[in-house]
């Protein structure tokens, strides 16, 4: 609207002319422009989001050594998928994947059966200290994991598990996040199906089993996502724990890569690569969960 | 300390007055013993542990000495011990703030009505949370380095040389924020993106009715309807950015150009390398762990 002003006290009246026609569609169209502008905006904002996440993707397939040039190239010399290969040969990189499946996996297992039990405990019986209870097991939830990381090696040392992959699943497969995030799905299920299936004769395991989890699977497929992806990419106590090779999950791994690769930044990239498909294919697949679990409950693998 | 023995006693009386007064209690001891024997082991007697080690010199191998609040002292007269404090006061100063108004604004701009498939937008900005931050680091170790992406660029459009944003103290830390933020939004642009889908329609449009602006709207209307949530997001990031380690640790001193700088946090990389520990309390953040 502001441009229309010069038209109206303008000198020259023959550039007034043509302008004032279009003003009064105006309206309309900026209601238009304005969101496609906004949309492109927001795009742009993405793709420049995106970059380092491209770039890994462009230096994993560049040949040895042009990872850095001036000016930068978005291609090398020439394209190398074998650099994949290499990579994953170069250090046991499909060990490394296969440990933290592993370990992801039976980490999460545990941490649904302990969550799922603790969190039926907490909001479908009544027992005496029931609140207390629960509010020590929140405030467990402020303990940084540096505090506690330390005390913990030194268990590991007395129990001889440094080195082992229960060092790397048990000790963080009790956490309280997991409980208090079912407590709240399963404190919303009617008490009425628990109380049809009472009558029916169904003790608390099958109350449990066929009517509790059945409703809650969503929320429990969010705790397990989070759970396997904060497994996955768990860095500080794999890196105190374990230090053989043969036993490393993939952050070490990659940490192992920066160390020894200075020169092979394209391996160090495809390594770095191979390392997000599987969060990523994770996440686009339950996108949809996993936006309302951090709605519901705000917090996921931080 | 209270956790141990309070959770102790919970376990033991649960199981008589639950009997007596409310059927459930054996139920639920059988329900919660494999998580609170879990939570015991590997979290409460850690954290009691700690709080007893850091009375003692506690060597790993050979025989351990009380010495009182010794290790305290010594730590708070540390001078690394008050740059990793300070560097990690500054690092939350900085990210924090950033970090809420990046979130909170782009979940406004994504959440607003001329924006199409806003979830396609929401889950690009959350990818980077999920990778392995390790992986993040080392990409940006490659843009940000001698030749990297950035300098390259600046090369080649300006004729001037960045500076060696991992080597030097000055950029060390802008660049660990930077890549804090951009890994690290995501949670609370889909917390705030739910807390905006809540606030009412009418309430908007019977302020734009009344001539509020789009500004006016979002400070008198939706801000304070959204208050709880932005509190909520601001202690959890709180929380967390003070235990920030990982991507100070990769950015800069894990790289293979960059000495690992003394600076930033006196954290035992190996474990097993130190000789002892003691743990001053437990604290957050970067603190000393090292062998005295």
């Amino acid at each position: 609207m502001t441009s229309d002003a010069p038209s109206v006290t303008g000198v020259t009246p023959s550039v007034s002319a043509p302008t004032l026609p279009s003003a009064r569609p105006r309206p309309v169209l900026s209601s238009r422009v304005g969101p496609v502008i906004s949309q492109i905006l927001l795009s742009l904002v993405a793709l420049l989001f995106l970059v380092p996440i491209i770039w890994m993707v462009l230096s994993a397939l560049k040949p040895s050594a042009e990872a850095f040039t001036v000016p930068p190239t978005l291609f090398g010399s020439a394209i190398l998928f074998r650099n994949f290969a290499e990579a994953w040969n170069y250090l046991p990189f499909g060990r490394f994947i296969l440990n933290t499946i592993w370990v992801a996996g039976v980490g999460t297992l545990i941490t649904l059966v302990a969550s799922v039990t603790a969190g039926y405990a907490f909001a479908r019986l009544n027992f005496k200290f029931q609140g207390g209870l629960f509010i020590l097991y929140l405030s467990t939830l402020i303990v940084p994991q540096e505090v506690i990381v330390i005390p913990m090696f030194l268990v590991m040392q007395q129990l001889g598990w440094v080195n082992s992959y229960k060092a790397l699943i048990l000790p963080w497969a009790f956490t309280a996040f997991g409980t208090f995030l079912l407590r709240q799905s399963f404190i919303t299920i009617p008490k009425e199906l628990e109380e049809a299936a009472k009558i029916d004769g169904c003790g608390h395991l099958r109350i449990l089993r066929n009517v509790i989890i059945p409703v809650a699977t969503p929320a429990i497929a969010v705790l397990a996502v989070f759970t396997f992806i904060t497994y996955w990419n768990s860095f500080l106590w794999p890196l105190i724990i374990v230090n053989d090779t043969i036993k490393m999950t993939v952050p070490l791994g990659l940490q192992l890569f920066l160390g020894q690769q200075a020169q092979r930044w394209e391996l160090l990239m495809a390594a770095a690569t191979i390392s997000m498909v599987p969060t990523v294919i994770l996440v686009l697949a339950l996108q949809k969960y996993l936006i309302k679990g951090i709605a519901l409950s705000g917090l996921g693998g931080r | 300390m209270a956790v141990l023995p309070v959770d102790v006693t919970a376990v033991a009386t649960t199981g008589q007055v639950g009997r007596k007064k409310r059927g459930d209690g054996k139920a639920a001891t059988g329900f919660l013993t494999p998580s609170m024997l879990g939570l015991l082991a590997f979290t409460a007697f850690p954290i009691a542990a700690s709080l007893i080690i850091g009375f003692y010199n506690w060597p790993v191998i050979g025989s351990r000495t009380f010495t009182g609040l010794k290790n305290y002292e010594t730590l708070l007269t540390s001078k690394e011990f008050h740059t990793a404090i300070l560097n990690t006061l500054v690092f939350v100063l900085l990210y924090l703030p950033l970090n809420i108004v990046i979130s909170l604004g782009l979940a406004v701009w994504i959440g607003s009505k001329s924006i199409k498939a806003p979830g396609l937008y929401r889950t690009i900005f959350f990818i980077p949370a999920v990778t392995p931050v390790v992986a993040n680091a080392a990409i940006f170790s490659l843009i940000l380095a001698p030749n990297g992406l950035i300098d390259s660029l600046m090369q080649t459009w300006f004729g001037v040389q960045a500076p060696n944003f991992l080597g030097s103290t000055t950029w060390a830390m802008p660049s660990v924020v930077m890549l804090s933020i951009w890994q690290g939004f995501g949670y609370n642009m889909l917390v705030f993106s739910a807390a905006l889908d809540a606030v009412p329609a009418s309430l908007t449009e019977a302020a734009a009715i009344d001539g509020a602006g789009t500004v006016a709207r979002f400070f008198r209307i939706i801000l304070p309807l959204i208050t709880p949530s932005i509190f909520f997001a601001v202690v959890l990031t709180l929380i967390s950015s003070f235990q920030v380690f990982t991507q100070a640790y990769v950015l800069t001193g894990g790289g293979p150009e960059t000495p690992p700088p003394r600076w930033w946090c006196i954290c035992t990389s190996r474990a097993s390398s130190s000789t002892s520990w003691a743990w001053p309390r437990p604290s957050r953040g970067c603190y000393s762990s090292s062998s005295w």
